[in-house]
């Protein structure tokens, strides 16, 4: 098994944020945080260092993390497109979305696309009704979206790669 | 129609930063602020009427007062931006536009509460909005506006933003804290007698973003400015959000008591082209349904919207048009519930799943009128059966889309 060790700038990070709090326990979800930012994933070998720096038992990092949807528990493609699917952005076209997404990318929710560029989740409100349809790549908010400016957005990531 | 006091900055270039956001009147409060005694403040806040605005509408004076006096363990504040009920975006506008009256609120606030430390805890997925207050906090410490002494005074105060990781549960108060002391977020059972929160065992207050926004101006201006909008019971100004096919969907500030249809029809621009108004969802998409015509008498003020049997909750209006069928209306809410129900109470982690099968079966067309007892059954067990206003919730919205529209579910029954 590997280990997982964080960064001199994460380290650096949770050193700085460990001194906002009374107790370390609110360090959980900083922590995990630092992790998924720097690896992409939160991996079994990342719970179980964060349960060394927090004093906790490696199961309760895991039944943190794992209630909370962020947190990546597998490794996911370079851009990871979240799709909002809840009400607004059903009424405004989020499923044209979807189906535009499985003909271009070929990936479903879930799936990671073969050349391990893509990934797509589909999330629940993300409040960006406004704006809806919206989704986010990589956390970055993409909002009041077509097929076509979906399709701009797609080729700009594959050029960056 | 609009009044500003929350987004009075939000049009300004450049809001976000210090420079800009003092040359406009950001932090004139805080030499008046020092000059009221802790007490006068809570009691300004408490006469001006203010509410909560996190969906609740709970007067927020009196709430302050639950926070024991002369305490020798430290107190929080803690700022609810959590912001996950479907239709709300809301205080997002605050933590784009305007991060400075928000850490100005917080002065007023923890100076009125005795508190020394505030946490700003902001939904996972805003993580350009949490950027954006951290570069703000950031400023206002290098500027001496909060840290050992909030500007030059003798009061120290420091802010934290803490960054949600995708539960929409954790907009639940005492869930949040759960999540805020690195735990599940699983709501906690609450007292008979109203308290304040404990975070780590030490009192702390739980505010909305807007909410706590709206205290400077209070303090600036008194309590008699800030009751001069809005009604008698509901005082005040709200952000109200619009969202689905209208011309313009967006945040706009209102006082409480404008009729909806005018607000739909003017700020919003009304319906977009070919498209005709079928329901609405007040406030949020816990909010008991509403339908076309219900919504012409519809008034935005809480007592109103008690009157005609829903709630104005976050005032994240949901507009719903002709071409929606009423049944993948209900199913895409249930699939939101079932999602993220905590899952610590048994009717409220079954029954979301329950009603989730029943709504997909009927949409495959395998459906019958019985599904629809089974759902309102479902739902009479879910309804104040369990720690949190979560399953309530779920009940309300889901019972009122069955009895109100029916006849849709009747249709999709027929299509098979």
């Amino acid at each position: 098994m590997t280990t997982f060790v964080y960064t001199h700038e994460k380290e650096t990070e949770y050193q700085r944020l460990i001194k906002k709090y009374p107790n370390s326990d609110s360090m959980m979800l900083p922590a995990l945080w630092l992790v998924q930012e720097q690896q992409g994933w939160v991996s079994p070998e990342s719970m179980i260092y964060i349960a060394n720096k927090l004093k906790k038992p490696p199961i309760e990092v895991h039944s943190v993390a794992s209630f909370y949807t962020m947190f990546n528990l597998k490794p996911i493609g370079t851009h990871h497109i979240e799709l909002c699917k809840t009400i607004s952005c059903m009424l405004m076209g989020s499923r044209e979305l979807k189906s535009h997404i499985k003909d271009t990318i070929g990936i479903e929710p879930g799936q990671t696309s073969e050349d391990g560029l893509f990934h797509l989740t589909e999330v629940e409100c993300m409040g960006a009704c406004g704006g809806a349809p919206a989704l986010a790549i990589n956390g970055k908010y993409h909002e009041k979206l077509t097929c076509d400016t979906l399709d701009k957005l797609v080729k700009e990531c594959k050029s960056c790669k | 129609m609009q009044v500003k006091i929350v987004s009075k900055n939000f049009d300004i270039p450049d809001s976000h930063t210090l420079e800009v956001a003092q040359k406009n009147n950001r932090y004139s409060t805080i030499d008046k602020l020092f000059t009221m005694n802790p007490d006068d403040v809570i009691e300004e806040v408490a006469k001006s009427g203010l509410r909560g605005k996190g969906g609740g509408g709970a007067p927020c004076g009196p709430k302050w007062k639950y926070m024991p006096k002369d305490d020798p363990r430290p107190s929080y504040l803690i700022v609810n931006g959590d912001e996950s009920e479907p239709g709300t975006f809301k205080d997002r506008q605050i933590f784009e536009y305007d991060p400075h009256l928000l850490i100005e609120g917080i002065i007023c606030s923890s100076y009125a509460m005795g508190i020394h430390d505030a946490y700003i805890y902001i939904r996972g997925e805003y993580k350009f909005w949490s950027d954006r207050v951290d570069a703000a906090i950031e400023e206002a410490y290098e500027a001496g506006i909060i840290g050992e002494k909030v500007m030059g005074h003798d009061f120290s105060l420091n802010i934290t933003v803490h960054r949600g990781a995708g539960a929409y549960i954790c907009g639940e108060k005492s869930a949040l804290i759960e999540s805020l002391e690195g735990k599940r977020g699983h709501p906690r059972l609450k007292p008979h007698q109203k308290e304040c929160e404990w975070y780590f065992g030490n009192p702390a207050t739980v505010n909305n973003v807007e909410t706590i926004a709206s205290v400077p101006f209070i303090v600036e201006n008194g309590s008699e400015a800030y009751r001069a909008h809005g009604t008698k019971s509901s005082p005040g100004t709200m952000l109200f959000a619009m969202s689905g096919p209208v011309k313009n969907p967006g945040v706009y500030e209102l006082p409480f008591g404008v009729k909806m249809i005018d607000f739909i029809e003017t700020l919003g621009g009304g319906m977009q082209e070919g498209k005709k108004l079928k329901a609405l969802i007040p406030g949020g998409s816990s909010c008991p349904i509403l339908t076309a015509e219900e919504v012409q008498n519809a008034v935005l003020d809480y007592e109103s919207m008690w009157d005609i049997g829903s709630t104005l909750g976050t005032g994240g209006m949901i507009v719903i048009d002709e071409s929606a069928n009423m049944v993948e209306v209900a199913k895409n809410l249930i699939e939101f519930y079932h999602h993220e129900s905590c899952g610590q109470c048994t009717p409220c982690r079954e029954g979301t799943s329950w009603i989730d099968k029943i709504l997909k079966n009927v949409l495959e067309g395998s459906g019958n009128e019985s599904d629809l007892n089974t759902i309102l059954d479902v739902c009479g067990t879910m309804n104040g059966k369990t720690i949190c206003v979560f399953a309530p919730a779920v009940s309300d919205i889901i019972t009122s889309i069955v009895k109100k529209f029916r006849h849709e579910f009747i249709l999709e029954f027929n299509k098979k």
